[in-house]
């Protein structure tokens, strides 16, 4: 028989003030297997972890229960604790009995009697435990990144900086991404691209990182330390090598069609060309919906001017595998389509446009190069108004935009607003808002400037209708400070709408099996303790592809989560879960069931000469690769025969603890 | 159907002759008139006892498990649902198609001494999933047995909870543990059952009533679900008649309405839609709610 210690723990009043923990521990003396039961204030404290260890030593106990919070908390904690006082450390098993018991109970003897059975539950697995070992797997020095904004960029740069490898996959023709559209940047007001493209540049210059242009990922598989990514790297119709980015063929493409994505499509663009001057890399595409020489074969102009000889129409798609480490998502945003809140009329009216537009408007290499010019007539606007929260905030049940602040769209208006009042004062500023949410550094104090220095006019309330009346934009809404309608005669208007995941960002969680939440936004492991980690091992979050963010938090969190990488790179060898599944050989049909269930493709099929009591044939029988498997347990569950198990949750284990519950 | 045996029989002992196959898998007659056995014959004198007709209800698929593992190719006769069977062997990879020879028979739907067998009366198809050769008749062709498949089913879920538990309980009590529904189902190949391996610790428990005794055949059940291909095997060979088609038949409608419309052993997808994944699948919520309905 075991010697199983069990070890109640109060965690202050949160187990202890619907627990009777002194009960429980009392109950669990008369358990068969349990030669010692004690309760503390603490369990995971220092002076809680001594009494642990102590008791272990005293009592030559093999195996112990905590019964405390989650094991989510403080399962390692205690495995720790055990192997330092000579246990196995899968000798540890956790009873719940504060998520799963007193956070959820109120009275007191029902607790009790629930914390007793848990507690119970957990000795009866604890039983059946056998002490594991974990192995270990080889980590690939090389790190991917997805996305290479500015998040993308900051982490490589980090990343490189320490030494390791870097590809960053973008699917645009340039690295850039949203920033290298903006204008200006709050709340100091530098030129944004004279603070991003020398980062551009840094990336391009730097030899461990590896720019991958107009290229996807299609495919991972393996797992922390041992990813293997399959890339396809779009045919841009240019030899990447070949390109000066002379732009000589701009002016002889037949092609104008083409709308440039850069200046969110206000004006069009050659078939061939490059996104905007400072590109990474300065290497022209051919948009192969546009350019008539691959739609029609005849054309050809721009094969003919370039001295370089870097055309080349019959380019194919090139698919790529690299292996790596681990895989940072750092996909970003887009703004959403405000089209659908139809009382805006933003589809109806060229004068209404999204706020990610007038940065191109604003902007010295924009459609207006600089000069700000409504769309319609091209005419200087003379009163604009903003419109806060388009799409942001919205009761999730009408289903009209998104339930989240977007976070940055308080400060890029206060910076709008601003930056039309000093170049354009006859220009008359409304905002509309529901709240101005300034909480960063020098946040509040840009706001207050913008009311305060520049008289922009903030008005509490928002916009019911936006409608076209001759060549104004009559903005009707509330002010909810003076409870008055407003109307306002507006020759543009701004909508501040919401940002969420950019298109791609789902397909590349489906395909890390990284978790994301109900708006796409991918999940850290931990909201508090671990922000740029997501759940699924080597696999790390950087800017907006995690929530909403300014380019500020962004580069902290890129930096961030180049740390983390950084940290997992420099190990040489990972320490793997030994709670994986295996297959037992002389029960194995061979169906391939499990195979199929298995979500990480750990599992696969050899035929083997198989061996035991009256048995010698070679079978079909199923083999799990332990560094691939994850242990959760779905090829178990399939298993007819019951010859997959899992370590550490074995059938045994886990039918004795339904019994110590029900029996 | 007279017709049918004699070309088929011609057909097999000309292919043990030419040594394409080693064995003929079929039936003969048995002591009375209607229990028609499988049989397995290796040369033209044994194949003198071969029958095929109204009486051969028996699939042979499973037989083929034991026979797949001997020399040389086996001749097997299928009818059309015991292809799907045979299919679905292949899908697991329990049979090695080119172990076999298979002559789809055509079927005009079976009998015992009752009558039209169950599985004929709702006859799923008399399309072959699987087959070299088909020897059949334009009679065979025609459809047979169109009662609704579900509406035993249907009945069930019209009783209330208690209703349905007193229904089985009066069931399942009568079973007398033979094994014969395990041993005829061609979708429980376990190489060993569960309910045999003293390690899956559901042989040493004491039943508490001798009704969990009986939870024997809702554990199969689960088994087989999304594999059974509904060949009615089963409630066939119950010496106590107990209808446990009945509990297949419950999951399998299930996962049509849940999944979509599914067939066992059908097409060449070896996933089934308990072992994939969609996102169309349907969520655990509406599961739920079905439950307790």
């Amino acid at each position: 028989m075991q010697k199983i210690g069990v070890f109640v723990c109060w965690c202050g009043s949160n187990i202890a003030g619907t627990v009777d923990v002194e009960a429980v521990a009392e109950a669990m003396k008369t358990v068969p297997g349990v030669v010692f039961s004690t309760h503390y204030q603490y369990m995971c404290s220092a002076a809680g972890q001594k009494l642990i260890a102590d008791a272990i030593h005293e009592h030559h106990l093999d195996g112990i229960v905590v019964a405390s919070c989650s094991p989510r908390m403080h399962e390692n904690t205690f495995r720790k604790t055990a192997e330092a006082a000579g246990l196995n450390p899968y000798m540890v098993e956790i009873a719940n009995i504060r998520e799963q018991c007193s956070w959820i109970h109120k009275d007191k003897e029902e607790g009790t009697a629930k914390a007793i059975v848990l507690a119970k539950a957990a000795v009866a697995k604890l039983l059946h435990n056998k002490p594991l070992t974990a192995g270990t797997s080889a980590v690939t020095k090389r790190c991917l990144v997805i996305g290479g904004g500015i998040a993308g960029i900051q982490t490589a740069l980090d990343v490189a900086d320490a030494g390791y490898e870097v590809d960053i996959v973008e699917q645009r023709p340039t690295i850039g991404g949203r920033m290298a559209q903006l204008d200006k940047t709050f709340p100091t007001l530098d030129c944004s691209a004279c603070i991003l493209t020398p980062k551009m540049v840094e990336a391009a210059q730097n030899e461990k990182i590896n720019i991958i242009s107009y290229a996807k990922v299609e495919k991972v598989d393996g797992f922390v330390g041992n990813f293997r990514a399959t890339i396809r790297k779009k045919a841009r119709c240019v030899d990447e090598t070949k390109c000066t980015g002379c732009s000589l063929y701009m002016n002889k493409c037949p092609s104008k069609k083409g709308k440039d994505e850069f200046n969110m499509e206000m004006n069009n663009r050659p078939a061939i060309y490059i996104p905007f001057a400072q590109a990474i890399p300065n290497v022209a595409v051919i948009d192969p919906e546009q350019c008539v020489k691959l739609k029609t074969g005849k054309c050809g102009l721009c094969q003919k001017v370039c001295t370089a000889g870097a055309i080349d129409y019959t380019q194919q798609d090139e698919l790529m595998e690299r292996e790596y480490g681990a895989i940072v998502v750092a996909t970003g945003f887009k703004p959403i389509d405000p089209s659908p809140l139809n009382e805006y009329g933003y589809a109806e009216n060229a004068d209404v446009i999204t706020s990610l537009e007038l940065e191109r408007l604003m902007n010295a290499a924009g459609p207006t190069k600089g000069t700000l010019l409504r769309p319609s007539d091209l005419k200087h606007p003379h009163e604009i108004v903003f419109i806060q929260c388009v799409g942001s905030r919205c009761d999730e049940n009408t289903k009209r935009g998104k339930p989240y602040c977007s976070k940055i769209c308080c400060m890029y208006t206060a910076k709008h607003a601003m930056l039309i009042r000093d170049k354009y004062p006859d220009t008359k500023v409304h905002v509309f808002y529901i709240d101005v949410r300034t909480p960063g550094k020098n946040f509040d104090e840009f706001y207050r400037r913008a009311v305060e220095q520049y008289g922009v006019d903030y008005i509490k309330g928002m916009v019911g209708k936006v409608a076209r009346e001759g060549d104004k934009l009559m903005v009707r809404g509330s002010d909810l400070i003076s409870n008055q309608q407003v109307e306002i005669a507006a020759d543009l208007v701004v909508l501040a709408t919401a940002i969420e995941p950019d298109p791609s960002a789902r397909s590349i969680g489906t395909m890390l099996t990284a978790s994301m939440d109900t708006n796409d936004f991918f999940t850290e492991a931990h909201a508090k303790l671990r922000p740029v980690e997501s759940p699924t091992a080597g696999i790390f979050l950087s800017g907006v592809a995690q929530g909403p963010k300014d380019v500020p938090e962004t580069v902290a969190q890129a930096s961030a989560a180049a740390a983390k990488v950084i940290g997992l790179l420099a190990k040489d060898h990972l320490v793997t879960n030994p709670c994986v599944a295996g297959s037992d050989e002389l029960l194995c049909n061979g169906c391939s069931q499990c195979e199929k269930v298995c979500p990480y493709g750990a599992i696969t099929y050899v035929d083997k000469e198989v061996r035991g009591p009256g048995v010698r044939e070679v079978r079909r029988v199923a083999q799990v690769n332990p560094a691939v498997c994850q242990g959760c347990g779905a090829c178990t569950v399939t298993c007819p025969s019951g010859a997959m198990d899992l370590k550490g949750f074995t059938n045994q284990q886990i039918m004795a603890e339904v019994d110590a519950i029900c029996l | 159907m007279q017709e049918i045996m004699n070309r088929m029989k011609a057909r097999a002992i000309a292919l043990l002759a030419d040594g394409t196959v080693s064995r003929v898998m079929g039936w003969e007659k048995g002591e009375g008139e209607y229990d028609w056995s499988p049989a397995l014959f290796e040369n033209a004198e044994e194949m003198e006892a071969f029958v095929y007709g109204d009486y051969a209800g028996a699939n042979l698929s499973k037989y083929c498990l034991k026979l797949g593992k001997l020399e040389g190719k086996t001749l097997v006769i299928l009818k059309p649902c015991d292809t799907l069977s045979f299919k679905q062997l292949i899908h697991e990879h329990r049979l090695e198609r080119e172990k076999f020879y298979i002559i789809g028979a055509g079927c005009t739907g079976m009998k015992d001494e009752k009558g039209a067998l169950l599985k004929c009366n709702a006859c799923k198809s008399k399309e072959f999933a699987i087959y070299d050769e088909i020897i059949d008749s334009e009679e065979s062709r025609k459809p047979t047995g169109v009662m609704d498949r579900m509406a035993g089913v249907a009945d069930l879920e019209q009783m209330t909870a208690q209703e349905r538990y007193d229904f089985w309980q009066g069931e399942l009590s009568r079973c007398i543990r033979c094994n014969a529904c395990r041993n005829v189902c061609p979708a429980c190949t376990c190489i060993k059952c569960v309910f045999d391996n003293p390690a899956s610790g559901v042989q040493s428990k004491a039943p508490v009533t001798s009704f969990e005794e009986n939870m024997f055949h809702i554990i199969r059940a689960y088994h087989v679900a999304g594999r059974c291909t509904d060949c009615g095997e089963c409630s066939r060979v119950c010496p106590q008649n107990i209808p446990l088609h009945l509990l297949n038949r419950k999951l399998i409608k299930d996962m049509n309405e849940l999944y979509g419309e599914y067939q066992a052993g059908e097409g060449d997808e070896e996933r089934t839609p308990l072992t994939s994944y969609t996102k169309e699948d349907a969520e655990p919520g509406i599961v739920h709610e079905r439950g307790r309905a």
